[in-house]
């Protein structure tokens, strides 16, 4: 319990400056790129020009108020919002070299690959097993079932979660915490083995202690993943991300290493707002 | 003022209390008109009988024929109504988009808006005879054609309300289930279908309800002969209609045979009743995962 005491009091500024520990990659392949992004829910533009290149296998933190764009910017990767009626997406944005707005996209194959955590833990009202099977089976990955065993584990593993479930991997998932059931929802995305992982607000609704699980889970994934995170938490994007992008109104003001934009941003806007001024 | 709302609220009570009234005196006279029945029919003869005829010369008074009757006419009526039902609810939640659903839900509907008297001619007038183009050994009043045209009576029920406990389903299952490489297809069967099963089975028993206590359409369409058959091409009697037929014939108040219809009405009831709870108390758990 005194380890959690620590964790959660936000480190200063110096101290993040301070913290060291590996320097992000700028040698780093670009993963995704955004350009000249625009993005309309019905006829109100909620993203405005958007560019963006973004590094693989690093953690990149989304920061800005409510309503500047910064889960819609997440949400045009993997195209979730197309399920939402009257949005439309202008401009490109490539995943691996390739254009996922241009006509023919596979859509499915899409977010297969790019996978997705969402703010209210989402398990599935099935067993945890299932859930975690839930990926492997629809996209015809579960192959026989030790095979599809030994990837639940593993997931679950990945997502830090077997040593608390393994003796009831066939009960409901609804009779988790709400702290199990996010790092369940993490293994679910997981079991498909995405090469993205985009994570929204995933620790918003959780207490101090799953919040930090959250954070080791999401520094331990990086060597596998790109992940993009989308975070509230001014404190959670210091500590867990190697670049930060900052969005206001829409529009992407700052976007660089996580410890220039805490410590030395460029734009009095983000000064403004990482010092908490406003937002 | 203060007086104003005394009365007000009394008036708003006695409006409640005269609709429970209403509901405590129509079991009332149920339950003494059945024991009455029973006093003379010993109740396992009522209930296991295999022969309904209770207007013949030597009556007999077993209820079995009309609880067949009303069981295959039902089935059949489910049959029809279930898919579907679910079919439509699933285009309705999962695949319209938000205008289409908009014009064709009242359409739907509007469907159960039109008296079953209609729905009665419909089936013994169109449907029976355009069945027996296919079907030789076809009678003129049959299970069959009834059975289908309640179906088509009751399938909006089944529609608007599973779409209704679809609807209900949070929007996160459903990007959950995307966000995973899901199509719409396994989407909704998979996830929605399975996350609003409860509000989707106490849908499907109120329909049920609803057609074993359906009275119009059978009375008309299928043929008031009581008789122990599965088949449903040859006429039968549900217990409804058999109400209708004793209700209007002249069967002398106080008799025997008056008293048959207050037996087998009980017995409706207490079906209805029971499917209805089962199906309150689905809701009420459905409500419980879910808000």
């Amino acid at each position: 319990m005194s380890r959690d005491a620590t964790a959660t009091r936000p480190p200063s500024l110096a101290a993040i400056a301070a913290r060291g520990g590996p320097p992000p990659a700028i040698d780093r392949p670009v993963k995704i790129q955004a350009e000249g992004l625009n993005f309309y829910y019905g006829g109100t533009r909620a993203l405005e020009d958007i560019s963006i290149r973004i590094h693989s296998n690093v953690v990149t933190a989304f920061i800005g108020p409510s309503g500047c764009g910064k889960s819609t910017f997440l949400r045009t990767l993997n195209r979730m919002n197309d399920i939402i009626p009257g949005t439309c997406a202008e401009g490109k944005v490539l995943v691996d070299g390739v254009d996922i707005y241009k006509p023919g996209v596979d859509v499915v194959e899409l977010r297969r690959r790019v996978g997705m955590v969402f703010q209210k833990s989402n398990p599935f009202p099935k067993s945890v097993f299932d859930n975690v099977a839930y990926g492997l089976r629809i996209n015809g990955m579960a192959g026989s079932h030790s095979e599809l065993a030994a990837r639940v584990e593993e997931s679950l593993r990945q997502a830090a979660l077997w040593d608390e479930v393994k003796d009831r991997l066939h009960d409901s998932a609804l009779a988790m915490s709400g702290g199990q059931q996010q790092r369940l929802c993490i293994a679910r995305a997981l079991a498909v083995r995405p090469d993205i992982l985009l994570m929204d607000e995933p620790a918003s609704a959780l207490d101090p202690i799953a919040t930090q699980r959250i954070e080791e889970l999401v520094y331990d994934l990086k060597t596998t993943y790109t992940i993009l995170i989308v975070t509230h938490n001014m404190q959670q994007a210091a500590r867990v991300s190697d670049y930060t992008a900052f969005f206001w109104l829409g529009r992407l003001i700052e976007y660089d290493r996580t410890e220039k934009m805490f410590t030395a941003p460029a734009e009095t806007l983000t000064e403004d707002y990482v010092t908490g001024r406003f937002g | 003022m203060k007086r104003f709302e005394f009365l007000i609220e009394w008036a708003l009570f006695l409006c409640a209390l005269l609709s429970i009234g209403t509901t405590v005196g129509i079991i009332g006279v149920l339950a003494v008109e059945t024991f009455a029945f029973l006093r003379e029919v010993p109740v396992t003869d009522f209930l296991f009988g295999t022969e309904w005829t209770p207007l013949f010369a030597t009556p007999r008074f077993g209820v079995l024929p009309l609880v067949l009757g009303t069981v295959l006419v039902s089935t059949i009526a489910m049959v029809v109504a279930l898919p579907m039902g679910l079919l439509s609810a699933i285009y309705l939640s999962e695949y319209a988009p938000p205008r289409v659903r908009r014009l064709i839900k009242p359409v739907l509907e509007i469907l159960a808006g039109v008296p079953t008297v209609v729905y009665g001619y419909f089936a013994l007038l169109f449907v029976t005879p355009l069945l027996q183009r296919f079907i030789p050994g076809l009678a003129g009043f049959n299970a069959l054609g009834p059975g289908i045209v309640m179906g088509i009576m009751i399938m909006p029920l089944v529609s608007s309300l599973s779409e209704d406990a679809m609807q209900g389903v949070p929007r996160g299952l459903r990007e959950g289930a995307y966000a995973l490489g899901a199509t719409r297809m396994q989407t909704s069967l998979r996830v929605v279908l399975p996350a609003a099963f409860s509000g989707i089975t106490a849908a499907c028993i109120l329909a049920g309800a609803r057609a074993v206590g359906e009275t119009m359409i059978v009375a008309i369409a299928a043929g008031q002969q009581p008789r122990l058959t599965a088949s449903p091409l040859v006429p039968v009697e549900t217990m409804t209609a058999y109400i209708v037929q004793v209700s209007l014939g002249d069967t002398p108040q106080g008799t025997l045979e008056y008293r048959t219809i207050f037996a087998v009405g009980m017995l409706l009831f207490l079906g209805t009743f029971v499917l209805n709870l089962i199906s309150a108390w689905l809701r009420a758990r459905y409500r419980e995962e879910y808000l």
